[in-house]
Parts: C-alpha cells; structure tokens; sequence
C-alpha cells in the first residue's frame, strides 16, 4: 500500500477535469489552496465563487445555484462546514438541493492545527439530516469515483475528505457503487469495518491478526449513509464480531450506525473504535493516530479480546 | 382593479387564516402586503423568469394569499394553514406551488437569492431576483456575509427590500439591537439604497422601476412600513407579533378592510 495523493488533493484533480460539464459549479470560503479547489477556479473561474471566510453565505449560495440547476460544490474545512450546520438543515437538506458538500482536513489529519480544526463530529451532525448522504472515500480512486457519480446524482450529499496522502487501496479495475460496501479482506472469525483513513489499518491489523490464527474479514464503508445494511447484517451472522474504526468521536459515527442496525436485527457484541467522547489536539498525525489509540496494534488487541469472549478487557 | 383592492383582499385572506389556525404572524404579514402585490401584481415579470424569496418567512401568510390571489394553488387551500396535515405549513417549504425556497430560520434568503442571481448571470438571462427581508432579521451575522457578496459579485440583477416596521418579537428595533443608521450600513457595503413608504403600492412600484437603471452594484430598499398596516388596532402594537386576532378582533379587522 504506497501512500498517494490525498483525498483533498484527489477531488481537487477530479473537480479541474470534469469541469468542462458547463453546470458544475464550485464555491469555497477563502480555502481554495488547502482545499485543492483552486485548481477549478484557474481552469474555470467563471464557475468558480469565492466567498471569503463566511461559511453560513457558502452554504446559502450554494443552495441558491442548485435551485437554479448548477451541479454545485461547496468546500471548506469540514469543521468549518459544521459552522453553518443549521444553514445546511434548513435549506440544502430540507429543500432535497443538489449541493455537494465537501469537508476537507477531516478527523484528525489537519493534526498540527490542534482541536479547533480537527473535525470529530462531521458524520454525527450530518447522519441525523433527512436527505443527506455522506461519503467517505479511502483513496484517491475511489474520490474520483464517488465524485464523478454524485455529478450524475442528484440530492444533498457530505463529502468527507482528509489532509494527508493516504495509500492506495484500490486498483484501476475498481467500481465503487453508491451505498454499497467493499469487502476487501475475507475472514471467518471477527468484521473489522472501517471508513476513510482507518482501512488501510484494518487491512494491516488483519494481516496480524491472520499470523495470530485470527481469520479478520475488512469491509470498507464508502458510503456511510444510506449505509448497506443488508452486508453489515451479513457480516454479524458470518463472524458474529464486529470492531468498528473511524477517525471520528466515538458517538453518533459509523459505529452507532453499525450498532443501530445491528441492535434492532442481529445483535452481536461490537467495539467501536474511535476518539474517545474528546477533542483532538495539535501534534504529528502518527503521534495523535496513537495517542487516541487507532493504530492496527490496537485494532488487533481489541480483535484477540472480542474473538477470545474476554469483552471486560476492551480497549477504552 | 385597483391595486389597492388587491392589497385589501390579500389583508383580509390574512385575517381569516390566522384567525382559523389559531396561531401566527400578524403584524409582519400585514406590514409587507402593499410591497408583495407591487411585486407580484406589477414589477414582477413571470415569462422572463422573475423569481421571489420570502427570507422573513413567517409572513407566509401573506406569500400564501398572494400566490393564492394569483392560481398558484386554489383559494380554499388558505383554510389549511397550519393545520393538521395542512397544504400550507406555518413557514414558506420549497414544495408549495410559487415557493421557491425554504424559509423561516431568519437571515439565509439573501444568500439564496445571491445564488440565483449567480446562476442568472451565468446563464446570460434577463431575470431580476427579489428577496424580502424583515428588519429585526438584519441583526442576523449572514445577512452582511451576503450583502457583501452581493456588491463583490456586482449582482445589479438583485434587489432587496427591507420590510422597515421598526419592530421585532422582544420590542422596537433600534432597542433591541440598535440598526441605525441603517440606510449608510448599506451603502458602506456597497448596494445603491433608495428608501420608500413601503404601504404606499404606487411608491413602491415607482422605486422599483427606477431600481432597473441600477448597474454594476445591487439595490437595497428600505421600505418604511407600520407593523399590523390596515388594521387600526394591530398598527404599530408589539403584541400583534406572533399572536393571531380572536373571533371579536377578526370580525372587527374585516369590517375595517371591506
């Protein structure tokens, strides 16, 4: 797995050669550079608004080019999106607005930055919206997919994107289809269901796991709402376990939707791995990945408890 | 007929749903009714594509009976606001014929409408794109995020109205959150302001049209309207608010706008 672009930096690629579609629209909030946006603006600043450092006016604007038919973009930092949370309910999302949302520097990964930029709660706020869809690719080819489909589909959508280069899981043969997962790895014994940045360290805690006479089966969750319940049911009755990884707070991401599902049709005993209910903090991206213990050495510890029924000594 | 005509059948619509959902805006609603039907009676013109957004949206009331006035949906649908399973929600929803835009949460409508005057722009057509504001709104953050927008981009294809009532839902405006001098913040951020009687229909219509030969900056309006206009014991009274006339009240209002 050689680490490759970023998803930022993916999108931004993505956005620059499918602008020649005269519709795309792409808005941002004075972070064209950080966002990779800007690679639109010079190819197409016509469709290209700036609206300075006014995320509430982003999103406002963006909802009023979609009623009038753009295939709108609308970039900042995911945690500043969140600034205009109520602007996007009241109007993208109530209105059922062809606006796509893109939150870069996702999670921890604009980790030097500290907690004021980090975003741990984007998939919490955006999961409870009628009419949202939230997308978290896990490399640079699948951005690309997954953009170039919501250029065709139309409805709101959250895009969740990461600062860092992030290798590359996926070939050229891939097809990803919207709302559905991605097995990756094939395992009898325990689920690791991971999003975005965690995948590739569930694929890596599995192969560990595989030396331990652990059998782990990945699935990867692109599409985190609407969320492929039917292979997330499958997966409990397969392995009967389950850990969930995300780069997100523990409360209201991917693990509480896996556990939703599985609490009303299959309830079997879950980790879900994530921040812990706190607010990040500045420091090296590995250090902080650590530090909050989301590396695949802690994947595998939670993987020999859960498999081994020894539930009291999960990792908190 | 007279334009004024329609303003008094649109009054009286306003009345009746109020008083038959027991609940609602009175003051504002009534306060803005001379400024929709110059738009919508007059100014407006509906095959070049002309589009309205209510940013105050609890003046539905008077949205609602002014798309009704004008077939949007049938009259009788009036009867259905704010009720149970009701056509016509409490605040402005996307899915009512006429409504192009959610509202209700104040001070994102002129967002809104910088968008479509955005799109307008790219799409090289004629359209003007009109949005009303409340004043008390104007204490909303994003309110001047858009404004700026709107004079960066040049949007000449935009004009906002301000329904100047001079009150909001704890008191008078310039109490609780002084907005003064109003017509210069405008200014300051770049829009041409042109101030009007805002319950005067023809002054109204009269500003408007002098609003086309705006070029290169948009147009801000400061209508001076008086909350509750028309009907003499809701004129200029707080409390008329958020509060619906009662069964005494309502017939008094009807007798008044006959």
């Amino acid at each position: 797995m050689k680490p490759t672009l970023s998803t930022r930096e993916a999108c931004g690629l993505t956005l620059m050669n499918m602008g020649s579609q005269e519709n795309i629209v792409v808005l941002n909030a004075d972070l064209s550079g950080s966002t990779q946006t800007s690679k639109f603006a010079n190819k197409y600043p016509d469709r290209f608004f700036n609206v300075g450092c006014a995320e509430q006016n982003l999103v406002g604007t963006a909802a009023g080019l979609a009623i009038s038919g753009k295939i709108t973009f609308a970039s900042s930092f995911a945690m500043f999106l969140m600034r205009a949370w109520e602007q996007i309910r009241n109007t993208v999302a109530h209105d059922n607005l062809n606006v796509k949302l893109l939150g870069s520097h996702s999670g921890l990964t604009d980790s030097k930055d500290g907690g004021s930029h980090q975003c741990l709660e984007d998939i919490a706020l955006m999961r409870c919206l009628p009419n949202m869809s939230i997308l978290s690719p896990v490399d640079a080819i699948e951005t690309e997919q997954l953009i170039t489909n919501e250029i065709s589909r139309n409805g709101p959508a959250y895009i969740r994107l990461n600062r860092i280069s992030t290798p590359t899981i996926n070939d050229n043969e891939y097809k990803s289809t919207f709302g559905k997962s991605v097995k990756l790895v094939e395992g009898d014994d325990i689920t690791l269901i991971a999003t975005g940045t965690m995948v590739s360290k569930a694929i890596q805690a599995s192969e560990i796991l595989k030396s331990k006479n652990i059998s782990a089966q990945v699935i990867n969750i692109h599409t985190i709402k609407p969320i492929d319940k039917n292979a997330i049911i499958k997966c409990a009755k397969d392995t009967g376990h389950i850990i969930t990884i995300e780069e997100h707070n523990i409360y209201g991401g991917l693990g509480s939707s896996i556990s939703e599902i599985l609490s009303e049709n299959y309830p079997v005993i879950m980790k879900i791995m994530g921040v812990n209910d706190r607010f990040g903090e500045s420091g090296e991206y590995n250090h902080l990945i650590q530090k909050f213990c989301l590396t695949h050495n802690d994947i595998v510890k939670n993987a020999e408890t859960l498999t081994r029924g020894n539930n009291e000594h999960l990792q908190t | 007929m007279h334009l004024e005509e329609n303003a008094k059948i649109i009054r009286r619509h306003i009345i009746n749903m109020l008083y038959n959902a027991e609940s609602g805006h009175t003051g504002g609603s009534l306060s803005c009714v001379d400024i929709l039907v110059a738009l919508y009676f007059n100014i407006m013109n509906h095959t070049q594509n002309d589009k309205f957004i209510l940013s105050k949206g609890h003046a539905a009331p008077a949205l609602y009976a002014t798309l009704a006035e004008l077939d949007y949906f049938p009259i009788n649908k009036l009867e259905t606001l704010r009720k149970n399973d009701g056509y016509l929600q409490g605040h402005p929803v996307s899915t009512i014929p006429g409504v192009i835009a959610s509202s209700g949460s104040l001070g994102q409508g002129l967002s809104i409408a910088n968008g479509i005057a955005l799109a307008s722009k790219l799409d090289k057509n004629s359209s003007r794109i009109f949005v009303l504001l409340g004043d008390g709104e104007c204490d909303e953050g994003q309110i001047w995020e858009a404004a700026m927008l709107s004079a960066h981009y040049k949007l000449d294809n935009l004009v906002a109205i301000v329904d100047r009532n001079q009150l909001q839902i704890d008191g008078k405006t310039e109490d609780i959150m002084c907005l003064e001098p109003f017509a210069e913040k405008w200014q300051s951020f770049g829009w041409h302001v042109f101030k009007t009687n805002g319950n005067n229909i023809n002054e109204i219509i009269c500003t408007l049209n002098k609003a086309k030969n705006v070029v290169n900056k948009p147009t801000v309006i400061i209508a001076n309207t008086i909350k509750g206009k028309g009907v003499s014991f809701c004129e200029g009274v707080l409390a008329f608010h958020g509060t619906p006339p009662n069964k005494e009240e309502t017939l008094k209002a009807l007798e008044e706008l006959k």
